[in-house]
């Protein structure tokens, strides 16, 4: 049994307490939306936020959260992909197989609320999930337009 | 304007009207439910290609397969070209190999490879359009009794001048629906295009930003349980034995399973405890006959095919052994390209429910039909007691076309338990472990060189493993396997050599190590620019000729080539000096019906490479979507130089040694250099998008560090080298 706080709601899940968090928010809570890409902390295709800071949830035991943690997905990012982070990837079309999209948009969103105006070098640092198809340069720039709009600090 | 008759096969009306009825007695996906509830079955389509609803949605069917390239988009903009209907009104779906195979094939082919979704189809896609346009014009031409000449029709709407009347393509739909198909139509020119060539924005990308587009590793159906594999990972060899017993009292555990006679599964409530079980159970394989399989041995076994006497041709000219043997200067280089692995971002799945009578597949796939011959053969049904409905895939890349393992395993397991539907999702362990990996090929490459820098022979000997033989026999021809030479034939419209050299010999000693090989994105062609593109930069040098400038000499009955080569050189500001401490490489090649070139520009610090800029140039012939092509240029670069830099798989003790993404590095965001992409459609052909560019990005970097630092890379990936 976990006691989890995610999206804003918190509840009761009964599974193995060294089951990761990806799995039970996948398999137990329906949110497909978090991706498995490695299961090794490797990708970020699972990223999500632990306390607003960009987590990646494939190798992180439920048992080692606690009920006052707030755990955001990228279903709560926004209600309606209404995050500037999300404006700007539509803006840009950034994605194409959409795969690691979720993880990508989940680690920029991290990146604005620690650091609203990050530099190339900064991107370049913070942002080290894995894209096969590509997309890392549109990525960059909408990073820098969501950075642009002032409410990119807001934090799902 | 061109002039077409339809092919009937195309354009016959099905019986079965509109695609919605998933009343194949299985739950289906919610999404795909959402789908069929979208296209209610009262609607008719006007043909296979478009369904209009009263509301005016205009629904396109798409065949190919959308997996980040854009076909889905493309493909819709040259229908609704055609159609002139409103844009905004347009959304896709995805007809089923079943109804495809029960319809005569109307839809034509379902594979999605090879830079193919849109040059194999632009033509009876348009038509399809075109058709659906005529029909419903007729059909409020029928209405008012007017001549249907006298119509006229813009985004959907119809009007009749003469009468002042209009109408909408929503209210004409169902009449039109029982109009006969033109018996031939016109297709516009491409300059006239309004919706088609067009950078317009994808029609999937809303759902990508929200976790709201399902994959097939997110399915979840009634009932459905998990399964995680292991396969055996010794190439060639077996499953000798498991322990049941030892996990079948685990948490959620329902079934232990052998698949074939290389693989066991565990089922499970969910996949996490299928997956933590399968880690418990005992395992033993057989390593079978590969056991001393290894980088080393591969090399030895390809390195003798460098001087053997056999080999297949693929472009000669000339004499080109008697003037080597005769010249008086050779130059003369050994360059070699590893075996990768696609690392599609999704991990191989599928999800299946078997019965005796009825078996259904739901699976990201590049190729649709492929994916129902599997599973009809794994189900031990005829074909039509069969179906399989496509997701959106995580990433395709050549792993999910021909092969369909992931189908034959998944059908594996549901036959075990009638009725219920089972997800199987691989690790990253496995996909890496079981890949289609590009193959590893060889290249020697010897020529001639005169005084004044002429190149007046050259021999270019690849040794290494053919992808049709084991993949597709039926496509060798006479033993000899054409693809290996893309890029290398003469005149040939899918990719010719762009050098003219009198005396040439192109030939291929075919080396077929037990790894299994497959089409990876660009193919052959990644490492054959990389042979043709470095050496004659060698040879630049060597005659102590500038680089373009060489190349422009050998290069004149190429115009083509020329052009997106002089295009990127510009581009990059070749005739300027690089900034300070920067140094440029160029390269170019045809491949995919496309003429490609890049040129870039890299620093070498302390032995750190940095690539600060690319510049593509393209020309594909015809356009449909150029913000969809940059975004192909830009991810190719990634996908190839993910390869150059970094990629390598390798054998040991007949097995592959990467697991996953920590030892099979790729590229991340901060090595990605600024790329430009330069468009230059000079129409008259259709070229491929996909594949193409991939195969200039890592020459032309290549060159470039040369340039930088005077060494000569040849054996990739590069980060086995010292550059300090
Ligand atoms: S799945 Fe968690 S980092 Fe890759
Ligand atoms: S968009 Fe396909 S992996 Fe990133």
């Amino acid at each position: 049994m976990a006691r989890l706080t995610i999206n804003g709601t918190t509840r009761d899940v009964d599974v193995d307490p060294e089951t990761p968090l990806l799995w039970v928010l996948r398999e137990q809570l329906g949110m497909t939306g978090t991706k498995f890409g490695c299961g090794i902390a490797v990708c970020g295709a699972c990223t999500v936020h632990v306390d607003g800071v960009a987590t990646r949830s494939c190798v992180l035991p439920v048992s080692a959260l606690t009920p006052e943690q707030a755990i955001v997905t990228i279903e709560g990012l926004s209600p309606d992909g209404s995050h500037p982070v999300q404006q700007a990837w539509l803006e840009l079309d950034v994605p194409q197989c959409g795969y690691c999209q979720p993880g990508m948009i989940m680690a920029a969103a991290g990146l604005l609320a620690a650091n609203p105006n990050p530099s190339d070098d900064d991107i370049s640092a913070e942002i080290t999930n894995i894209c096969r198809c590509g997309t890392y340069n549109r990525v960059r720039v909408a990073i820098k337009l969501a950075a642009a709009d002032n409410d990119a600090t807001r934090n799902g | 304007m061109t002039r077409v008759q339809l092919s009937r096969r195309h354009f016959v009306a099905g019986s079965a009207a509109a695609l919605g009825g998933f009343s194949l007695g299985f739950h289906v996906p919610f999404q795909a439910k959402a789908a069929a509830d979208a296209a209610p079955a009262e609607v008719p389509e006007i043909n296979a290609w478009v369904v209009i609803h009263p509301d005016e949605t205009v629904v396109v069917r798409v065949a190919r397969s959308e997996m980040g390239q854009g076909t889905l988009t493309g493909l819709a903009q040259l229908v609704a070209e055609e159609l002139e209907c409103d844009w905004a009104n347009v959304t896709t779906e995805y007809p089923t190999p079943g109804q495809n195979i029960a319809r005569d094939r109307v839809w034509g082919s379902f594979s999605t490879g090879g830079s193919r979704g849109i040059r194999d189809s632009h033509d009876y896609v348009r038509q399809g359009g075109a058709a659906a346009r005529e029909m419903l014009i007729a059909a409020a031409a029928a209405e008012w009794d007017v001549p249907a000449a006298e119509c006229q029709v813009e985004k959907g709407v119809i009007s009749h001048p003469g009468s002042g009347r209009t109408t909408t393509y929503g209210k004409v739909a169902q009449a039109a629906a029982a109009v006969s198909p033109p018996a031939e139509v016109q297709l516009k020119d491409p300059k006239d295009w309004k919706i088609a060539g067009q950078p317009l924005p994808r029609l999937d990308t809303r759902d990508k930003l929200t976790g709201r587009q399902v994959y097939g590793a997110d399915l979840v159906m009634p009932g459905m349980v998990n399964a995680a594999i292991k396969a055996c990972p010794y190439f060639g060899g077996r499953l000798a034995g498991f322990d049941a017993q030892a996990v079948t009292g685990m948490p959620g555990v329902q079934r232990v399973i052998q698949v074939d006679d290389t693989a066991v599964a565990v089922v499970a409530d969910t996949w996490w405890r299928a997956k933590t079980a399968l880690d418990a159970l005992p395992i033993t394989w057989d390593e079978g006959p590969n056991r001393d399989l290894s980088s080393a041995s591969i090399q030895a076994m390809l390195e003798e095919g460098l001087d053997a006497a056999d080999a297949f041709i693929g472009a000669e000219a000339g004499d080109a052994r008697g003037a080597l043997a005769g010249a008086e200067r050779t130059v003369s280089a050994v360059y070699a390209f590893p075996y990768q692995n696609h690392a599609t971002m999704e991990p191989m799945n599928a999800t299946a429910v078997w019965t005796p009578e009825r078996c259904e597949v739901w699976v990201p796939t590049q190729n649709g039909e492929s994916s129902l011959a599997v599973a009809a053969e794994a189900a031990g049904l005829p074909v039509d007691k069969c179906e399989v409905h496509k997701i959106h895939l995580g990433g395709g890349f050549g792993r999910r076309g021909n092969f369909q393992d992931y189908v034959r395993q998944a059908v594996g397991i549901a036959r075990e338990m009638p009725g219920t539907p089972v997800k199987l999702l691989w690790t990253r362990e496995e996909d890496m472990l079981h890949g289609n990996y590009h193959p590893t090929t060889r290249c020697k490459l010897t020529a001639a060189l005169g005084p004044d820098g002429e190149v007046s022979a050259l021999h270019m000997r690849i040794s290494g493993q053919s992808i049709l033989a084991s993949v597709r026999p039926e496509g060798m021809v006479g033993g000899r396997d054409p693809v290996v030479f893309q890029g290398l034939v003469l005149d040939n419209p899918e990719g010719s050599f762009g050098y003219a050299v009198p005396n040439l010999l192109i030939d291929h000693a075919m080396r077929n190590p037990p790894v299994p090989p497959g089409f990876w994105r660009g193919v052959n062609l990644n490492q054959n620019a990389i042979y043709v593109e470095c050496f004659i930069d060698e040879l630049a040098h060597a005659a102590g000729v500038e680089p373009l400038a060489f190349r422009r000499r050998l290069m004149a009955n190429h115009p083509q080539h020329l052009a997106v080569l002089e295009a990127a050189a510009n581009g990059i500001g070749w005739n300027e000096p690089a900034p300070a401490g920067r140094h440029r490489g160029i390269a170019q090649i045809m491949g995919f019906g496309s003429y490609v070139a890049a040129a870039a520009e890299v620093s070498v610090t302390d032995g750190q490479l940095r690539i600060h800029r690319i510049v593509a140039a393209t020309d594909p012939g015809h356009v449909v979507n150029p913000a969809q092509v940059e975004r192909q240029v830009e991810g190719s670069f990634v996908y190839g130089l993910s390869a150059a830099l970094y990629g390598e798989c390798t054998v040991s003790g007949g097995r592959m040694e990467q697991e996953n993404f920590d030892s099979y590095q790729v590229m991340l965001m901060d090595s990605m250099p600024e790329v430009e992409t330069i468009i230059m459609p000079s129409g008259g052909f259709w070229g491929g998008v996909g594949e193409p560019t991939i195969a200039v990005a890592a020459p032309a970097v290549l060159n470039a560090i040369f340039a930088a630092t005077g060494k000569r890379i040849r054996t990739l990936p590069l980060k086995n080298h010292d550059l300090a």
